[in-house]
């Protein structure tokens, strides 16, 4: 089967540096993958490398075998790839509906839209509210409140919502479950398999194991800059993976990436 | 799916219930205080509208009909244009995070060119008018493509183009002032922001018009169209915005393209002001533009503020100018109350960004 994205090569060197040294990568359409690795081991470049937010230096991407060469993020957007970064990339004193929809606003119909450019601040509200309850995944008082007025956790509620609702290829989530709590983490794993149902590929990056062998179908385990093998977490255990990824035992030889 | 693999103890299983319907409610632990904080975060330029009411009121009060009569108050607008215009454009350069130094410069140099291209030329006036327009629009699309694709600091990029302008623009117009009565018998195009609308005893130059109808239109980009937000999302967090879907650069140079072009509109309305091109006029424009956002509440952090608060913000300084003048007072005393009032905005503004609520 053909991966949906396919990353070959990969090179990014931040002056001394180097956060991709040859790194490969394979989605495969349908599946949940992890990408688990120590910190600084070169995950949220690799998914920055292949979703536009840095180019790389050297290496190929591919999506559905096709060759593409990602300048920004809204190149790889508008190929229907989305991304929840480590950072969330929201704008503080803007309100959630704004954020949601920003670099995609919705124009009022007809005259107003057309030539006055005039936003359809309702039809946004409440498609990011529909969203947002759809998610339950928190108590927000007002679709209008800024985003600085929420909890760390809220705000990756927002963004993990805003992922879901607009990626229609491959959705890409850099630790989404990072700040969130017991309750929310569920629910951001649930929304997880709902995309998945819905056949769309998800990389999921974490250091959570029980949340990742919960969700996963394939672990690409990253060390040092590149892939280091990728596993079935049917058959190895969480212990295995966390060895593999701390370099304290070697990967079994038939699941070394090439 | 290996659905409880990772899930042994069955802590989270509780959990997974669609949880009830989303929650509003009003937070009733804000107090007085706090909903002040709070109304103001959400209304920045109410703060200065306060100012603005309370200046009118305190001087009507000291002066009576001398200062509030439709004249004065109209006088004030009339006196406020040419700031009220620059300071537009520079609103929406600091709502980017920037600063435009050039503004002023941007302004002459463009007066300059429709006088110029006017009498020394020989072009007919539209051109030469939409030739200062075009003028004013290229410095600003070069200040833009300097802090966006070459990575300058504003404030480097608009103090070195501020220079150049200047110089150029005493250099091109040899220093030379086209009079009044010459514009008037051959170009009254060039003056014609000078034309008066008279409403029982208030007067209204079609500057003042001009500033106020562009206050209402910009009011409305920034909040109604995607540009707007986009303006609002690059001086937030840059980088954010370009990670969610933004284009940064682009949004960055169309900002400081349409400061020039405005500058040049007040080029314009200069000449309709002072009736005459001067290569010497305009000087403190980027102080007092600076001033106006400041007061008028917009954070020089950039990504809040309305450019309503300008316009407030550059009212509060006419009221002010013409309030103390009419009393007599040293015109030292205007500077120093605009002093405090800078300082205290800025104060407001620190206070207000604290808001968690
Ligand atoms: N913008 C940058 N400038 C300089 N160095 C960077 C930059 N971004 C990443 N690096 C470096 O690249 C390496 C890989 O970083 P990366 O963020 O990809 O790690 P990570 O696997 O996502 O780690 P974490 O689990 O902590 O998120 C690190 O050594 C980091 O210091
Ligand atoms: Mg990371």
């Amino acid at each position: 089967m053909e991966p949906i994205l396919k990353a070959r090569n990969l090179v990014k060197r931040y002056g001394k540096v180097t956060a991709l040294d040859h790194c490969d990568f394979d989605l495969m359409p349908g599946e949940i993958l992890a990408v688990i690795g120590d910190n600084g081991a070169g995950k949220s470049s690799l998914i920055k490398a292949v979703s536009g937010a840095v180019i790389p230096d050297e290496g190929e991407v591919f999506l559905e075998g096709r060759k593409v060469h990602f300048t920004s993020p809204i190149d790889a957007r508008h190929e229907g790839i989305e991304t929840v970064y480590q950072t969330l990339a929201m704008s503080p004193a803007l309100s959630i509906a704004d954020n949601m929809f920003m670099g995609r606003e919705i124009r009022k119909p007809g005259f107003r839209g057309k030539w006055l450019r005039q936003l359809d601040r309702a039809e946004m509200e409440r498609i990011a509210r529909d969203k947002l309850s759809e998610l339950g995944l928190m108590t927000i008082q007002n679709i209008n409140q800024a985003v600085e007025t929420l909890s760390g956790g809220q705000r990756q509620g927002v963004a993990v919502a805003r992922a879901a609702a607009f990626g229609s290829k491959v959705i890409i989530l850099d630790e989404p479950t990072a700040a969130l709590g017991v309750k929310e983490s569920r629910r951001v794993l649930e929304l997880i398999l709902d995309v998945k149902s819905r056949g769309i590929p998800i990389i999921l990056i974490s250091h959570n194991m029980p949340h990742v062998f919960e969700v996963a179908d394939r672990i690409h385990v990253h060390r040092l800059g590149k892939r280091l093998c990728v596993i079935d977490p049917k058959d190895y255990t969480m212990s295995d993976a966390v060895a593999f990824m701390t370099g304290a035992k070697e990967p079994p030889a038939q699941d070394v990436a090439a | 799916m290996s659905e409880t693999a990772g899930n042994s103890q069955g802590y989270e299983t509780d959990v997974s219930k669609p949880p009830e319907a989303v929650a509003e409610f009003d937070d009733p632990h804000r107090g007085v205080i706090g909903t002040v904080q709070h109304m103001l975060h959400v209304n920045p330029s109410l703060v200065p509208l306060i100012v603005l009411i309370a200046s009118i009121a305190i001087f009507g009060l000291l002066l009576g009909t001398k200062f509030f009569s439709p004249f004065a108050l109209t006088l004030i607008l009339q006196q406020v244009q040419i700031v009220g215009i620059v300071a537009a454009a520079q609103s929406l350069v600091i709502l980017t995070a920037g600063i435009d130094l050039s503004v002023g410069a941007i302004m002459v140099m463009s007066s300059v060119v429709m006088g110029q291209f006017t009498f020394r030329y020989g072009i007919p006036v539209e051109v030469s008018v939409a030739c200062g327009l075009l003028c004013g629009t290229l410095i600003g699309f070069l200040n833009g493509w300097l802090v966006a694709r070459v990575k300058l600091p504003p404030f480097i990029v608009t103090l070195g183009m501020w220079q150049i302008v200047l110089a150029t623009n005493f250099l091109y117009s040899a220093n030379e002032t086209i009079r009044s009565q010459d514009i008037e018998a051959n170009a009254p195009l060039l003056q014609v922001f000078g034309n008066t609308i008279q409403l029982g005893g208030a007067r209204l130059t079609f500057g003042v018009v001009f500033m106020l109808a562009l206050v209402f239109v910009l009011a409305y980009a920034l909040k109604h169209t995607a540009w707007g937000r986009h303006v609002y999302a690059v001086g937030d967090d840059p980088e954010a915005a370009e990670l969610s879907g933004v284009n940064v650069k682009r949004t960055l140079i169309s900002v400081y393209a349409l400061a020039g072009l405005i500058c040049a509109f007040a080029g314009w309305a200069l000449i309709g002001r002072i009736g005459s091109v001067s290569p010497t006029s305009g000087q403190l424009a980027n102080i007092e533009s600076i001033t106006a956002v400041v007061i008028g509440g917009i954070s020089l952090f950039g990504g809040r503020g309305s450019i309503m608060g300008t316009l407030f913000g550059a009212l509060i300084v006419g009221v002010f100018t013409l309030g103390l003048r009419l009393m007599g007072a040293d015109a030292q005393w205007t500077y120093l109350l605009i002093g405090v009032l800078i300082i205290a905005a800025v104060g407001v503004d620190q206070w207000i960004r604290k808001v968690s609520v």
